[in-house]
């Protein structure tokens, strides 16, 4: 091979490695990446059978049930709908009624979401940005819950 | 003392501009003493913002809630070490850390530059007092840590509670050298398209710098991630939040870097290669300061946001980044390119490793900036998490690390894979060996698993041939090999400690992942639980009262096979009243390099109390193959070849160094 044969052989095996990887890539970004919604997102949303989402919003006041096991139940709503979660664990140290809750997981048979993992952050003035946006989108948003705290 | 500091810090921005427009200028003209101006002026300026440091950490330690940073960050019942630390524990605090440390590399620059030529050495800190203006003035306008409030709080509103722990002593102050370190190199790069020319010089300088920064980096993230792991309470060692791969991404250019010096350095090729990642490395740094604080990207770490923080961060990033770009694109072509190579060879294995590097990079950038961009375009909120990175960084570093026991092994110019493949015969039985005896003592289903830990023995024993080897093992007696063996140079051994590093780490990672085992329940005081074979049994629920806090403490037994009790486990619950917020400590028994950590939830209505426990099998390794590696970034800056190697005044030309081996 010439000096240029073999420095576009070089590049040829390096743009197909790249290509491999963009392709891999964006293949893993259509499967795995989970999409968030509110719960009066649910309405209108087409989600299939098993389908991980993230499902936000604020834990709704009243709902929280701490059953005698390791099982919790509670509401999570945007102050239109409400979705019925569970979930089996330790819930955040900053996991409170009225504020901002980020679950993952999936939709049960029986309508209920059961959540692998719930998310508050760890600041007391904690909601997270979706959460946040969304709530303002419908207008329901406090400036209180944004700011201050203690 | 505040006031003091607060002028400190507008001297130190004057300066800066200084630093950044007089060395330049005297190198476009040739002026020899515009250009001397450079040095004296990044030292001074080190020195007024270590002044200016010092002065908002006397704030800290006097908690003078006077100012507003110390009111909404202190306590005056903090313990004296979280009050010192507590100053770099916020946004404005931490950036005052970022340009001492900025600063005090530039200082370096300045102090061990005097042999650089004299254009280069003006560029470099002209360079670097750009970055430092545009912090400075980022701070001064943004994030003024020296504000005041009157009137005077009585007490301040503590510590966000998860700082309040040694990990922020050194979490923080590591991960900034190994950032900021990356700027010395991006300046020398930047340097070198103002001049228009790879000077000799820059080759022999980048490799050093970029040791340093890396092995900080290294240090840094390695102990954010254990940090996380015990002070959390989920237990998880890297959870591919934003902000770690903001860190993350620097690290993996900045270890493409580290092996694309070296070619640079030995064989003068990959010159524009290098001085491309040079800047790209640093341009990742700046993005993750920018990802952290703007508050763009759900974060388990964002700094309390401000979007006109955001925004200006935004500009400096685009002005850096689009610059060096732009300057690179405009002269990358009339530099001299060097030699070219044979696909085989360790030229051509570091070009593979650097191959994967960028690639596993860029893939964390698309999968951590991916969001945003679904959000603009479409409006659509999605989140891109672990399951994504597993795949796409998981099928990128499986068949880098099998790669890596082969590089040190090639001889430069033209190497003979069929002969590196023969002397890693051992290396590969031993790897066997390992698959064969997971497979074996373990139950189930553990393929996968098995073969990890194959490919950690892998890189473990792959490193130890390479040293064994180049001691001259099997042609030479013991002694005259022990004696080689002492006399190899430094970098072989960083070279060998690095690599083994890295296979103790995925050793660690395989290990947790696969063999982890876990319970969560619900117990009270009495009772005893088992996992994995060993025996624990809850005492009960004790209140005690901290300086700053109150807590529950679960106070756990481990007990021995005749009953009898091998050590205690506290499992706490704390709550800091100042901010009224509750955090969770785990309790930690380490046994060997594995560990039983055990959280605590809350009590249950009839009164017993939610325990989450772990069993965690080697999880330690993934820590301390970090510490290894920093431990070998070391030993290889102290290679005699680093220390002695910097040029001439009279620049000579290049003239590649023999080989190692």
């Amino acid at each position: 091979m010439t000096r240029k044969q073999k420095r576009l052989s070089i590049i040829a095996a390096g743009a197909g490695f790249l290509i491999a990887a963009t392709g891999l890539t964006f293949y893993a970004l259509g499967q795995k990446a989970s999409y968030f919604y509110m719960p009066a997102d649910l309405q209108t949303a087409t989600l299939e059978p098993g389908q991980r989402i993230r499902l936000g919003g604020l834990v709704e006041k009243g709902t929280i049930i701490r059953g005698q096991g390791t099982q919790v139940s509670f509401g999570v709503t945007d102050k239109e709908n409400s979705v019925k979660v569970t979930y089996t664990g330790i819930l955040p140290d900053l996991f409170r009624e009225d504020q901002g809750v980020i679950t993952e997981g999936t939709f049960g048979a029986d309508g209920v979401f059961v959540a692998d993992s719930v998310l508050a952050k760890h600041d007391e003035n904690y909601m997270p940005k979706e959460v946040a946006d969304s709530l303002k989108a419908k207008g329901v948003w406090q400036d209180e819950q944004a700011g201050g705290g203690s | 003392m505040v006031e003091t500091g607060h002028f400190a810090l507008v001297l130190a921005f004057a300066l800066a501009l200084v630093q950044s427009l007089v060395p330049l200028f005297g190198a476009r003209t040739g002026n020899e003493r515009l250009m001397a101006v450079g040095g004296p002026v990044a030292v001074t300026g080190f020195a007024l913002t270590a002044l200016s440091f010092a002065a908002l950490t006397m704030a800290y330690v006097q908690s003078d809630f006077s100012v507003a940073n110390v009111w909404e960050n202190s306590h005056s019942l903090k313990p004296m070490l979280f009050k010192i630390t507590g100053t770099w524990g916020n946004h404005e605090g931490s950036m005052l850390l970022w340009v001492l440390i900025l600063t005090f590399f530039g200082a370096l620059v300045a102090v061990f530059g005097t042999n650089l030529p004299n254009t280069l050495r003006a560029n470099v800190l002209a360079v670097q007092g750009w970055i430092g203006a545009a912090f400075f003035l980022f701070i001064l306008a943004t994030s003024n840590p020296f504000a005041r409030l009157v009137p005077a709080p009585i007490e301040g509103r503590d510590l966000n509670p998860i700082l309040q722990d040694i990990g922020l002593a050194i979490h923080p102050p590591l991960l900034y050298l190994g950032y900021v370190g990356f700027s010395v190199c991006f300046s020398f790069a930047v340097a070198a398209l103002i001049e228009g020319k790879i000077d000799a010089a820059w080759a022999r300088w980048v490799r050093p710098w970029t040791l340093a920064a890396w092995l900080f980096l290294t240090g840094g993230i390695a102990m954010g991630s254990y940090w996380a792991y015990y002070e959390l309470g989920w237990g998880g060692f890297w959870f591919w939040d934003p902000v770690e791969n903001a860190s993350f991404m620097p690290w993996l250019a900045g270890t493409a870097l580290l092996h694309s010096a070296i070619v640079m350095e030995k064989r003068s090729a990959l010159k524009i290669w290098t001085l491309l990642l040079a800047i790209l490395t640093f341009s990742l740094s700046l993005l993750g300061t920018f990802l952290v604080r703007s508050g763009v990207l759900t974060s388990v770490h964002a700094f309390a946001t401000d979007p006109s923080r955001g925004v200006f961060i935004l500009c400096i990033l685009m002005l850096f980044i689009g610059g060096s770009l732009a300057l690179f694109a405009l002269r990358a072509g009339s530099l001299t390119t060097g030699g070219m190579f044979q696909p085989v060879s360790r030229e051509g294995a570091l070009v593979l490793n650097n191959l994967f590097l960028t690639t596993a990079a860029a893939t964390v950038l698309i999968g951590t900036l991916y969001p945003l961009v679904i959000e603009a375009i479409t409006g659509d909120k999605i989140s891109v998490g672990a399951p994504f990175f597993n795949l796409t960084f998981g099928s990128l570093m499986v068949p880098l690390l099998m790669l890596v026991p082969f590089g040190p092994l090639l001889a430069w110019k033209r190497g003979d894979i069929f002969g590196a493949a023969q002397r890693l015969m051992f290396a590969f039985g031993g790897a066997l060996l390992a698959v064969l005896v997971t497979m074996l003592a373990v139950e189930g289903e553990t393929v996968f698993a098995a073969l990890g830990i194959g490919l950690a023995f892998w890189l473990i024993l792959g490193a130890l041939t390479d040293i064994v080897l180049k001691s001259g093992f099997g042609n030479v007696s013991a002694r005259v090999m022990l004696s080689r063996f002492v006399g190899l140079p430094r970098s072989v051994f960083g070279t060998t400690l690095a690599h083994l590093g890295v296979g103790l780490s995925v050793l660690g990672i395989v290990g947790v992942v696969s063999f982890e085992t876990e319970k969560i329940l619900t117990m009270r005081a009495g009772e005893t639980v088992e996992l994995s074979g060993h025996t624990v049994r809850f005492e009960g629920l004790h209140p005690f009262q901290g300086p700053n806090y109150t807590e529950d403490q679960g106070r756990f037994v481990l007990l021995g096979a005749s009953g009898n009790s091998t050590g205690e486990i506290i499992s706490a619950k704390r709550f800091y009243p100042a901010r009224r917020m509750p955090t969770t400590e785990a309790g930690i028994k380490t046994m060997g390099f594995s560990q039983l950590y055990i959280s605590l939830g809350d009590e249950t209505t009839d009164g017993a109390v939610v325990v989450r426990m772990w069993w965690k099998p080697m999880v330690t390794l993934i820590w301390l193959g970090g510490l290894v590696m920093m431990i070998a970034g070391a030993i290889s800056l102290t290679d005699r070849r680093l220390r002695v190697g910097a040029p001439a005044r009279r620049a000579k030309p290049a003239r590649p160094s023999p080989a190692t081996s």
